[in-house]
């Protein structure tokens, strides 16, 4: 057992409000300045959609992250030696145009017009040429609450096996957000893509860095990462990616992308691993074992056995406490309602995702409360988002995991509504859903409470 | 420091040197240096405490951070006080919008110096050259009408120069003294909305345009946020629960209002509640962010949306208080509101309709104030009795005013109101109810319980509200008439099965969820709570559908309950600290009314809107009653000024400053009397009567923290047209088939009747983009102010981060240096204070609310009666005001603030507070005034705001609740005991946000942590409504409502407007087009039109102007998404590009609120000009119920009543767009 600490975070898809404040005071504080004009290290997508860039998890396309073949775990996008042959061409990568076209306005000539015969206007020009765009293509949010979505959902990856049942139109609309900034991964393929070493996960943390200095512009980060979020600088020709807010993180405080959410989605806490079983986790041939995979590596803060290899290990007491109130774990371990994003990609990503809860399709037949117990696991079935698309998305599409966390959010909102209202809560409920009441309990803490101290 | 080393020295120190540490990871051997260059972005060298100050009211606390003294960033305070151990908390607050406001500082867009437009200057400086009196100048420019012509032709066309402050300051001034003396101080206008946002900054022009008699005019209303169903119902101008207030609700009914988006740093605790166990349905006509969140949606049709709240209304009644009495809502409503109360009936042929209150005058009651006291039956005595609580006990000043169900007289204690007839009634009669149907109006005949009672030779048919309300809904109990069989019955209102083929909501889910609504209100006692907001508000007959959606919560025991009632978020309005701020910035310190002027009824006859008018009144009224009094709707605005329900500024056709000298009076009566006889005689007229007359003419605005022409200029071609006399492009043309009575319609439009518009602001938008002077004004990072609202309880500052940059001013020393001017510059023209006439409008909250007793008009043209001030016309006053003292007073605080100040009615005294700003803030310099406290600074106004006021001085609230106690009979001051001491002072709000202390001038409570909810003190300490029956009212009984079928909620269909008419001038085109409903929601990338022009809320989305349409009505006229597009109608043409989507409904178009012509919009093929605002293709409809006064809760109050500036009943052309031109010409 190699013990290893890691910063991880949880976002709460079921209580993120698409407000994008992650996204604009992310920018403000890291990218807003030359050559990095069009980076979003934070990003917040509408679903479905194919997002920034475009089709990201188009993998077919852009060959990132891993991939299992012949008992062997490789980069999708080749080995070494083919990355060597492709070292100066490589037709994987990503366009501008797939991100957008970074622009401004010529502001000014709101001031200083002279005298016209027709109102002046601030007309749209590009960031990259200076020049006028007639017309603005696509941008870092472009779908935005299913903008432009009945024709580039289709186009969604998750999406598949869907085709069929369910179509893009008014009475059968689903919508649900998904931020997302570096996994900061447990098997990070960036990392093992560049040629230079340039790219490391710091031992102490786990936080994934681009080394400014080393970086040798090959961009084949950019390719390996299937998430897309390695990002490339024009100016100063170097990888840049979100650095899990390093600097703040090692004041104590969480990131800017955490602290400004005001969905309070967010919730950043250490886990343990075991650094030695990385590699079989991310073997496991059936990507649907890879859930699974990921949480077998992470390890009980509370197990003497741990706390002892974890102080052999130089961890200090502080963050060993710190492993032990860590939501992270809590939410993607002990409760298991958070779930890894794209676990084929066999990344083994250190952000994970609570799934969205979403209004029931149609009228409901004259039948009472929803939320009466008996009611609740039908209506799993009949809520808006598929099933499916949310185990494309979080769980290589194993629908039995999406439906179990679903079950224990609706069963907790059962639960905490008769104690609200003084009748008394169905432990059975609690029992089909493998909660305690006490579990049941920390989990509505967590998640409607929210103290600050309780998130970070 | 260790020296850098080059990358490849690096790479090559440590070839082969990496460590492997397990099978499938390596150590590098490399240093972590470069790990510096994140860690230098990271650090700053200070935090400063501020906020964003106008559009958004979410009151969030910042923290500005500032490196180098260059501000970098901003990130949200998260040390809010708490709201205990058992709720999330108030943190972090704060929205993309707000993140990116620091953008503005340094941004191309930001305005550095004063601006002039160069055809003005020019002709300036001739003028000055000429005549060497700036006041002549001024003069020889305005009556020149080809200088005139020019100057305002210019606007919005570029051409702007920079000028000196001294040099706009004194032609600003000149223009100021011009008009004063030629037109009247009450032609010059004052535009900046809801002071909540940025107190003081709203006080600086305020305080200044109050000292010289100028008019404020009102936002609330004009921006059609008002609910006028709430002082209908309440007789409060808005007041609803601090957001974390929805966490303690059972069940929320979210209607069109779309949290996640419009109230971001809220929204949190609807979705934390759902994990509590809430459950959560959503109203939206499209797939809004908020149905994201809710466990039902209810698709309803755009605008139908009182024809659910009927249909659950009727789902209540009959199963809540008909098939099973309800206990808790039974005592409920007999409690707090007017169901038990007795209606008069009036015969109407064979029939009757509900007509009035019944009053103890009506049936002999040797009372006091008869006339306004109001009766029920009492169940145990069988007897009449008249409940303690009513307006008319509320200002006989008996300690009756209270909602202990005494009646003094009888001897009569808790009384025991009948609510139904049904079980002891004399007589069964059929009642003629007025219906309106999707397409015409009809009459129900429905048969109902009444007492006769025999007064002399009259027999007087009376039933209960009650009664009357389950007529209404066709809740049927065995009687006979058009009552519908069952909720499946679609033939009669208002069933499940009715409203189905109006809004396209399914029949069972409406019945559902009124169940359920109604059932946890059970369960929880009163925890049902409807949040609710502007996809409801913004239509012509939003009253009536706020009015049946909020049935729902007053039927259900939910309003005044914490958890429960309605949660109204529209431009929120709360300025905690309100008397203090009133003092100030109203300049009530220094005496005199100030001249509050309604926007809606400004902006309608001063932008000539009312002479496109499309409909006839008597297309809209009562199918009931006798035909309206006029048929045009400005008419009932000219009678709502000649009887004193509305304010109307300009206020007469002369001077206002004149008639001392006029009646050569010698005193202020006779100036009075000879005021009354002239109008009585008919020479003398309300300026409103001649919109047309250049003497009339609005001469001046300041425009300040607002973008009027870019963002709330609703009619916007209009404005640009007549006010301002610019080119502009409604296809309209006037409806002269629809005549008015009451004003003299001239046939010479006029154009461009505002000779000054002068914006304050710190970026160039739409307004500054048209005005004649562009002032340079301090950010929220560069200025001291305070902030508060409804969302929470919090009170917190605005503080510099850095100066105020280049020549950039906070608005109170903008508003003071002018004043400095103009005083100076006065003292060439005056040599002591004159006189003014001021007419104020009968308030409400005054004795003057009883002015005009039982509804009924007494207009005094028609010679029924004298014009008496203060009765049927406005009331009069004088006030004496020294022009070249406005500067000395603008910085002092004058003697009268020493009290009695307060507000709704009661007062109270201030000296010892005087006499602590005298010693905090040093007093000022001016002999004359020298014992007054200084208000040199923003500082100093915003200290002079928390020591004034109640919810921030302990002291205050303890005078405050003393008043109210005596006024009610009733134990009150416990409520402020425990914090009786504190005094919060600016440097404690700077150190953390402070939670405001519980005050009678809100409806709610505080009071040992709880969360705000309003009207509890109401339900809980029996404190009465500001009403006519002193209870919340289901049923109003004025003429004009009664003309209008408005006496109970019932659906009413959207004005059934038309994109053009055949007057109009349609272009037209080749190719295909689609006619949609036009909607304006609140943006998800703006606040308004502030944020909406940032870098990054552009990039965040589209990056311009866009409209939202449906995919397959796109694919209809061949648009695909993202194509540029025209879309008009008769008021306007909009260019933008589609945003196609399967989330919005078919048949209506979104253009989000607020979209401006300033960035990235092409030309109109159309107009051959550049495309418009979103709104213009919009025009405003005044509703003549709401321009009713001098009547109890019907009473005028600046921004609590009066006609809203709805526009949204509209269609709309939609045209694919081939080609684009720019128009660099």
């Amino acid at each position: 057992m190699r013990i290893k600490a890691q910063y991880g975070m949880v976002m709460s898809l079921d209580k993120c409000i698409g407000c994008h404040t992650c996204s604009i005071t992310c920018n403000n504080t890291w990218t807003n300045r030359p050559g990095a004009e069009y980076m979003w290290w934070n990003n917040v997508e509408t679903k479905p959609g194919i997002g920034y860039p475009k089709e990201w998890e188009n993998q077919e396309k852009h060959k990132g992250g891993w991939e299992y073949k012949n008992e062997k775990l490789e980069l999708k996008a080749g080995g070494r030696l083919s990355k060597l042959a492709r070292l100066f061409y490589n037709p994987n990568l990503v366009d501008i145009d797939d991100y957008y076209e970074p622009w401004t306005y010529d502001y000014e000539t709101l001031i200083n017009s002279p005298a016209k015969k027709h109102q002046p206007v601030a007309r749209p020009k590009s960031q990259l040429t200076g020049e006028y765009m007639d017309k603005i293509e696509w941008g870092p949010n472009w779908e935005d609450d299913l903008a432009g979505v009945h024709k580039t959902g289709l186009k969604d990856p998750n999406m598949r096996g869907l085709e069929e049942s369910v179509r893009m139109e008014f009475e059968q609309t689903f919508m649900m957000y998904l931020p997302r900034i570096c996994e900061h991964c447990l098997n990070a393929p960036c990392v093992s893509s560049c040629p230079s070493g340039a790219i490391y996960k710091r031992d102490e943390d786990g936080i994934v860095l681009v080394d400014q200095d080393a970086c040798r512009s090959w961009r084949l980060c950019m390719t390996g990462c299937p998430y897309k979020k390695v990002y490339f600088n024009w100016k100063t020709q170097k990888a840049e990616k979100c650095t899990f807010c390093f600097p703040r993180i090692e004041n104590g405080d969480p990131t800017i992308c955490s602290e400004t959410c005001v969905g309070r989605i967010r919730y950043i806490g250490i886990v343990f691993y075991d650094a030695d079983k990385v590699l079989e986790a991310a073997s496991v041939e059936d990507e649907k074992g890879l859930y699974e995979s990921q949480l077998d590596i992470f390890l009980d803060p509370h197990d003497p056995e741990v706390i002892e290899a974890a102080r052999k290990e130089g961890i200090s007491e502080d963050w060993i406490e710190a492993a032990q109130r860590s939501p992270v774990y809590k939410m993607a371990v002990e409760q298991k309602i958070a779930l890894p994003l794209h676990p084929e990609y066999r990344t083994l990503p250190m952000v994970w995702y609570v799934p969205p809860l979403s209004p029931i399709m149609g009228a409901f037949d004259g039948q009472q409360d929803t939320l009466d117990p008996n009611l609740v696991f039908p209506t799993i079935d009949q809520m808006r988002i598929p099933i499916q698309y949310l185990a494309n998305l979080l769980t290589a599409g194993d629908t039995e995991v999406i439906r179990k966390v679903l079950k224990k959010l609706v069963a907790m909102r059962s639960y905490m509504r008769a104690k609200t209202i003084g009748k008394e809560p169905d432990k059975n409920l609690l029992e089909v859903t493998e909660l305690t009441e006490e579990t049941v309990e920390e989990m509505y803490r967590l998640m409607a409470i929210a103290k600050y101290s309780d998130r970070y | 420091m260790s020296k850098k080393i080059s990358p490849l020295m690096k790479k090559l120190n440590f070839l082969g040197k990496s460590e492997k540490i397990t099978n499938w990871a390596e150590l590098s051997p490399y240093d972590r240096e470069n790990e510096k260059i994140y860690r230098r972005r990271w650090q700053h060298d200070k935090v400063v405490r501020s906020t964003h100050g106008v559009n958004c009211t979410g009151s969030c606390s910042w923290q500005i951070h500032v490196k180098d003294g260059i501000i970098t960033w901003e990130s949200q305070a998260t040390d809010y006080p708490t709201t205990g151990p058992d709720m999330p908390e108030y943190e972090p607050r704060g929205c993309p919008r707000g993140a990116s406001f620091s953008w503005y500082t340094y941004s191309p867009l930001r305005v550095r110096y004063p601006y002039v437009r160069g055809a003005l200057l020019k002709l300036w400086k001739a003028a000055m050259a000429e005549k060497q009196d700036p006041v002549a100048a001024w003069r020889s420019i305005v009556d020149d009408p080809e200088k005139s012509k020019h100057y305002k032709a210019a606007r919005g066309k570029g051409g702007f120069v920079r000028a000196s402050w001294d040099e706009v300051n004194e032609m600003i001034s000149a223009n100021l003294l011009d008009t004063i003396d030629r037109f009247g101080p009450d032609r010059i206008f004052g535009f900046s909305p809801i002071p909540a946002m940025s107190m003081v900054s709203y006080a600086a022009g305020g305080r200044f345009l109050s000292l010289l008699g100028s008019p404020l005019l009102s936002f609330y209303d004009w921006y059609a946020d008002l609910p006028a169903a709430s002082p209908q119902i309440w007789g409060d101008q808005t007041d609803v629960p601090e957001s974390s207030d929805w966490y303690n609700s059972g069940y929320l009914l979210v209607w069109g209002s779309n949290l996640p988006q419009t109230r971001t740093p809220d929204s949190h605790f609807m979705v934390e509640a759902r994990y509590r166990g809430t459950k959560v349905t959503a109203i939206s006509p499209d797939y809004a962010e908020f149905v994201k969140f809710a466990d039902h949606w209810m698709p309803v049709n755009a605008g139908m949306d009182a024809a659910v709240a009927m249909a659950m209304t009727h789902v209540i009644l009959k199963e809540y208080y008909v098939d099973n009495e309800t206990k808790y809502f039974n005592d409920y409503v007999k409690k707090y509101t007017d169901l038990p109360y007795l209606i008069k009936l009036k015969k109407r042929g064979e029939n009757f309709v509900s007509d009035r209150f019944l009053r103890a005058s009506d049936i002999g009651m040797p009372l006091s104030k008869a006339e306004w006291k109001t009766v029920v039956i009492d169940q145990k005595s069988q007897k009449y009795a008249v409940p303690n609580g009513s307006i008319g006990h509320r200002w006989e000043e008996e300690g009756t005013w209270n909602l202990h169900q005494n009646d003094q007289n009888q001897n009569l204690n808790d009384i025991e109101p009948v609510l139904s007839l049904a079980n002891d009634h004399d007589e069964i009669v059929t009642l003629d109810l007025p219906f309106f149907d999707k397409e015409e109006r009809k009459v129900l005949h429905r048969s109902i319980p009444v007492k006769k009672i025999e007064q002399g030779d009259e027999t007087i048919y009376v039933t209960t509200t009650f009664d009357l309300m389950l007529a209404n809904a066709g809740v049927n109990r065995d009687l006979s008439g058009d009552y519908p069989v069952d909720y499946e019955d679609a033939t009669q209102p208002y069933t499940p099965a009715w409203q189905e083929a109006i809004t396209g909501v399914d029949r069972d889910l409406v019945i559902k969820v009124a169940r359920e609504f109604a059932e946890n209100a059970v369960n929880t006692k009163g925890k049902s709570m409807i949040i609710m907001g502007s996809g409801i508000n913004h239509y012509y007959n939003s009253d009536m559908i706020y009015r049946a959606v909020l049935n729902l919560v007053l039927l259900t025991g939910s309003q005044g309950v914490n958890g429960g009632g309605w949660a109204h978020y529209v431009g929120q309005e709360k300025v905690r600290p309100l008397e203090g701020w009133q003092t100030v910035g109203l300049a009530r310190d220094w005496g005199g009314p100030p001249r509050l002027q309604n926007g809606t009824s400004f902006y309608y006859f001063a932008t000539e809107q009312w002479r496109y008018e499309e409909f006839a009144v008597s297309e809209q009224t009562s199918p009931i009653r006798d035909k309206p009094r006029y048929e045009h709707n400005a008419d009932y605005n000219v009678l709502a000024a000649r009887l004193g329900w509305l304010p109307s500024y300009p206020q007469f056709d002369r001077n206002s400053l004149k008639f001392f000298e006029e009646a050569k009076a010698t005193s202020n009566e006779e100036v009075i009397q000879h005021v009354v006889q002239q109008l009585k005689d008919r020479k003398l007229n309300f300026a409103i009567e001649n919109p047309e007359k250049p003497e009339n003419f609005p001469r001046t605005l300041f425009v300040w923290r607002a973008n009027l022409l870019g963002s709330s200029s609703k009619g916007h071609e209009y404005f640009l047209k007549h006010l301002l006399g610019t080119h502009s492009h409604n296809l309209s043309e006037e409806n002269k088939a629809l005549m008015t009575d009451e004003v003299n319609w001239e046939e010479n439009t006029p154009e461009g009747k505002l000779d000054l518009l002068v914006n304050i602001d710190f970026r160039m938008q739409g307004t500054g983009l048209y005005s004649d002077i562009v002032l340079p004004a301090a950010t929220w990072y560069e200025k001291s102010d305070i902030s508060s609202t409804d969302m929470h309880p919090f009170i917190h500052p605005f503080n510099p981060a850095i100066a105020a940059p280049w020549e950039a001013r906070s608005d109170w020393d903008t508003f003071k240096k002018l004043a400095k001017t103009f005083s100076e510059m006065a003292a060439r023209y005056y040599s002591g204070p004159v006189k003014d006439v001021v007419a104020t409008p009968l308030l409400h909250d005054s004795p003057a609310e009883l002015a005009q007793p039982l509804g009924k008009i007494p207009d005094w043209k028609k010679g029924e009666v004298e014009p008496v001030p203060g009765q049927n016309l406005p009331q009069l006053h004088i006030v004496e005001r020294d022009y070249t003292k406005i500067y000395d007073k603008m910085i002092a605080l004058g003697p009268k603030a020493k009290g009695p100040i307060g507000s709704k009615g009661i007062s109270w005294d201030a000296t010892d507070e005087y006499e602590k700003l005298q010693n905090m803030l040093g007093t000022s310099k001016n002999e004359d005034y020298k014992e007054c406290p200084s208000l040199l600074s923003d500082r100093n106004v915003a200290e002079t705001i928390l020591t004034l006021s109640s919810t921030t001085n302990g002291s205050m609230a303890m005078k405050a609740w003393e008043a109210l106690e005596k006024k009610t009979n009733l134990k009150l001051k416990d409520l402020a005991v425990e914090r009786a001491e504190e005094h919060l002072s600016f440097q404690e709000i700077t150190a953390q946000p402070r939670k405001v202390i519980s005050s009678p001038v809100f409806s709610g409570t505080e009071t040992g942590n709880r969360r705000y909810s309003p009207f509890t003190t109401n339900v809980e300490r029996m404190i009465p409504w500001r009403t006519l029956t002193g209870r919340q009212h289901f049923y109003i009984d004025h003429e004009i409502m009664l003309e209008f079928g408005e006496e109970m909620a019932l659906f009413k269909p959207m004005l059934p407007k038309q994109a053009f008419y055949d007057r109009d001038h349609k272009p037209v085109h080749d190719g295909k087009e689609i006619t949609l409903n036009y909607l304006t929601p609140h943006f998800k990338w703006s606040y308004h039109s502030t944020y909406g022009d940032t870098l990054p809320m552009l990039t965040m989305f589209r990056g311009g102007p866009h409209v939202w349409l449906n995919n397959e009505d796109a694919a209809e006229i061949e648009i695909e998404d993202n194509d540029w597009l025209e879309l008009y109608n008769s008021n306007g043409v909009v260019v933008a590009r589609a945003v196609v989507s399967h989330r919005i409904p078919r048949g209506v178009s979104f253009m989000y609120h607020v979209q401006e012509r300033t960035i990235n919009v092409p030309g109109s093929p159309t107009t051959k000009d550049r495309g418009g605002t979103f709104n213009s293709p919009t025009k405003i409809h005044v509703k003549p119920t709401q321009m009713i006064g001098g009547y109890a809760q019907l009473s005028y109050g600046f921004n609590y009543y009066g006609p809203t500036g709805n526009q949204r009943d509209n269609k709309v052309i939609i045209r694919k767009l081939k080609e684009v031109s720019w128009l660099e010409d």
